[in-house]
């Protein structure tokens, strides 16, 4: 006999007789005064406009623009309007039109003027990557991290459990050169910004420097630290002297960062400061250094000085990881999804000043250059700080139930995505740390996640052997990849976009593809 | 060559002589000027593998020894070592890790690889079981002539939601108090024993209908709910249903112990 369905409780019938909002647009919607301020710079683009009132996004994006006399070759834009003033100032996003995100909410009435600040979009699109083009098999032992190259897609570093690095050549999906020369794990890798060396950092306490093109090894490997390496950070290309080869940061379990002079070999800088293991170093593009650690508290130093310039302190528990606003630009340098053709060829000096150029265009938050920080813990909450400007932290991220292991900014520094072990990604916004979604899937511990750079598509991988590739716009899983025999520690996608590299306990590098 | 075990057999038969423990401990207690005769006057080959081997034994003393002393002054659990276990990356390395659900799922995987005999079950061979033994005979009719009711003496699976027929109909009885709902389920590799429920009997093999009726003898195969060991499959998805073989008759016992196929 079939199931029958109780009938409908009193509240249920209520609800179903009152009367249901429509979507619809009013006819006698008037129009409405807007003014476009760019988000970079925070000028304002041509005068006060009079626009209908159920404008779309399209439309708006077709005004701006013709506004900007760039209507042979538009550029996609989103919009969001301020509301608020002064320190109250926040962002509301139009993501239908105008009617339906600003006016019938009630965040502005059709009289006053509306400040539509837009956000250039990136133009190129990555397509969605749906298959494992290649299993290759070769390391001995778990990959514990791999990196793509920041100039090529072609070119890919996985770290290993068998003592080894590896760079791949992932367009005939065949292993390049094994870099041997550590006696223990090989636990982080780091593709320097010119694309020209790798360094890795072992469980053997020491960091090696590579060759990216040659794959033989640059000088002795770097001693110092007393215990194993956890994290690497490399200089900022804009921020390296001419004729210099840029420096290194690492962080050791030891509780020390140490800056390295790879020329000579030798560490210039130890910063002890931490009470406790350093988790992560990262080296911000307005010359700051970061490091988070298990003593709870985010320094900032200063990398000429070795001088502590702030000490953050905040979170309730381990700090696990950190991201800046400026990582994407920091990490490709001079380099970008356009340049990752073959015959792209740059001196040093260009690649510098468009390396300054593009931190510059990314770091620009209405006419200033600022760099935001998030550092996720094992408290389950996430900070938002703005170093630079206070010791206070921005914002404070609740929300995860279980310890928060990864954070990553978006390319255009406008999201963050945070990766915990109550199996859920959880995305924010970059700008003000609002929670924006929440990303199910995953049966397991996520353990990382990685943007693509048009910052439309985030994949993650997990304790449950899969990658998962999600879409921001939408907010839904746009792709479930299984494939991996067993968990899955690394992940990362290629620099233009085209190939996603995972690698995990089941000792295969998997590339994964559109 | 011995044909046979016949030393064990006759030691079986008529037992050891008598001085046996004596003679033993002396022949140990002498066993260093044995080794130290040995080390003086073989020559050639032999004394060759006598050097080997002894060489062998003092490195693994020392080894030891090492570790003994080394546990001792710090008192922290033991660095990670290269040779042993899996590498972990720099975010899991000093975490504390639940580890049984992880051994559970490499450990099937590592099975799966193996490609072991799919159709293999830790028990193979089970007593018939008579009908006589599994029914009792239930007299029925106004002047208790009828007997075509029967009542089943083994424990029983009964799903959820089952009602019984109307008496007239009802030919099989399971009575209320045979039935199981749970197993103590035993992951043979991890040695690890869970109350887990059953969803099904899958196979009795004493006869199929036994399996319609849900009886749980020795050697039946049920398949028990394991969504909280927390396994996954290749895919990503949380395995929830596995089968398990009864190891024990749950009408002596009262309990169902099951062993978990993998």
């Amino acid at each position: 006999m079939a199931t029958l369905l109780p009938p409908p409780s009193k509240k249920q019938k209520r609800l179903a007789q009152e009367p249901k909002d429509l979507d619809l647009i009013p006819e006698d919607l008037p129009n409405v005064l807007v003014r476009f301020q760019a988000s970079d710079t925070g000028e304002n683009t041509g005068g006060s406009v009079r626009v209908p009132g159920a404008a779309t996004e399209k439309q708006l994006e077709m005004l701006l623009n013709q506004l900007q006399e760039t209507n042979d070759d538009p550029t996609p834009y989103t919009f969001s309007v301020i509301k608020g003033e002064g320190d109250e100032q926040t962002l509301i996003d139009i993501t239908d039109n105008i009617w339906a995100s600003i006016l019938k909410p009630g965040h502005k009435s059709t009289e006053d003027q509306l400040t539509i600040v837009y956000t250039p979009r990136a133009v190129f699109k990555v397509k969605n990557i749906t298959r494992s083009t290649a299993a290759i098999p070769g390391h001995g032992s778990t990959i514990l991290t791999t990196q793509f190259a920041p100039h090529t897609s072609s070119r890919m570093v996985s770290g290993s459990g068998d003592f080894t690095a590896r760079i791949w050549d992932c367009d005939t999906q065949t292993p390049m050169h094994t870099l041997k020369g550590h006696s223990n794990w090989v636990l982080c890798v780091a593709w320097s910004p010119d694309g020209k060396m790798i360094a890795t950092g072992s469980m053997d306490n020491t960091i090696c420097i590579w060759d990216a093109v040659k794959g033989t090894q640059i000088g002795k490997p770097l001693k110092g630290h007393t215990k194993w390496i956890t994290g690497m950070s490399w200089e900022p290309l804009h921020k390296v002297k001419e004729g210099h080869v840029p420096r290194l940061a690492s962080s050791s379990k030891d509780g020390t960062v140490r800056i390295w002079d790879i020329g000579a070999g030798t560490y210039l800088r130890t910063m002890a400061g931490h009470r406790s293991a350093v988790t992560c170093v990262k080296w911000g593009g307005i010359g700051f250094l970061y490091s988070a650690s298990h003593d709870k508290t985010v320094k900032v130093w200063d990398p000429e000085s070795g001088r502590l310039q702030h000490n953050l302190t905040a979170h309730g528990h381990w700090v696990n990881h950190i991201a800046l606003s400026t990582d994407y630009a920091l990490r490709t340098g001079g380099f970008d999804h356009d340049t990752t053709r073959k015959d792209f060829k740059a001196s040093d000096t260009e690649l510098r000043t468009k390396a300054l150029e593009k931190f510059n265009k990314l770091a620009n938050t209405s006419g200033r250059i600022s760099e935001r920080m998030v550092t996720a813990s094992d408290d389950f909450t996430m900070f938002l700080w703005e170093p630079e400007k206070s010791t206070k932290p921005l914002c404070r991220m609740t929300g995860h139930q279980k310890a928060v292991n990864h954070v990553t900014f978006s390319p255009d520094g406008r999201y963050l995505a945070s990766a915990s072990f109550d199996n859920s990604i959880k995305l924010w916004d970059g700008r003000d740390g609002k929670f924006v979604t929440t990303f199910r899937g995953h049966v397991a511990s996520v353990y990382q996640c990685a943007w693509s750079s048009d910052c439309r598509l985030m994949v993650s991988c997990s304790k449950d052997t899969t990658l998962k590739v999600w879409d921001v716009r939408t907010k839904k899983l746009l792709s479930d990849l299984p494939g991996h025999a067993d968990e899955v520690f690394a992940v990362d996608w290629s620099v233009d976009g085209n190939k996603v590299a995972s690698g995990g306990k089941d000792k295969m590098i998997r590339l994964w593809s559109h | 060559m011995p044909q046979n075990e016949y030393i064990e057999a006759h030691i079986k038969k008529h037992g050891r002589r008598l001085d046996h423990d004596e003679r033993k401990r002396k022949r140990e207690a002498r066993e260093g000027h044995r080794i130290s005769k040995d080390a003086q006057n073989l020559t050639g080959f032999r004394a060759k593998m006598f050097a080997k081997k002894r060489y062998a034994e003092k490195v693994a003393m020392k080894k030891k020894i090492r570790e003994h002393e080394q546990s001792k002054v710090n008192g922290t659990p033991k660095e990670h070592n290269p040779e042993d276990g899996d590498a972990l990356p720099t975010y899991l390395l000093d975490r504390q890790q639940p580890n049984s659900a992880k051994a559970l799922s490499s450990s099937i995987k590592q099975k799966r690889l193996e490609k072991a005999d799919k159709f293999s079950v830790p028990l193979p061979k089970v007593r018939g079981i008579s009908e006589e033994e599994m029914f009792k005979v239930l007299k029925s009719g106004k002047r208790r002539n009828k007997s075509w009711k029967r009542m089943i003496t083994k424990h029983t699976f009964v799903g959820e939601g089952f009602t019984r027929r109307p008496v007239k109909l009802e030919r099989i009885i399971r009575p209320s108090a045979l039935r199981q709902k749970k197993a103590n389920v035993t992951h043979p590799e991890l040695g690890v024993t869970v109350h887990l429920p059953i969803l099904g009997v899958k196979k009795n093999p004493q006869s199929p209908m036994y399996t319609q009726l849900g009886v749980l003898t020795r050697g039946t195969i049920i398949e028990v709910n394991v969504s909280e060991l927390g396994l996954v499959t290749a895919g990503g998805k949380v395995v929830w249903g596995k089968y398990a073989q009864i190891t024990n008759e749950p009408d002596r016992d009262g309990c169902v112990n099951a062993v978990l196929l993998v």
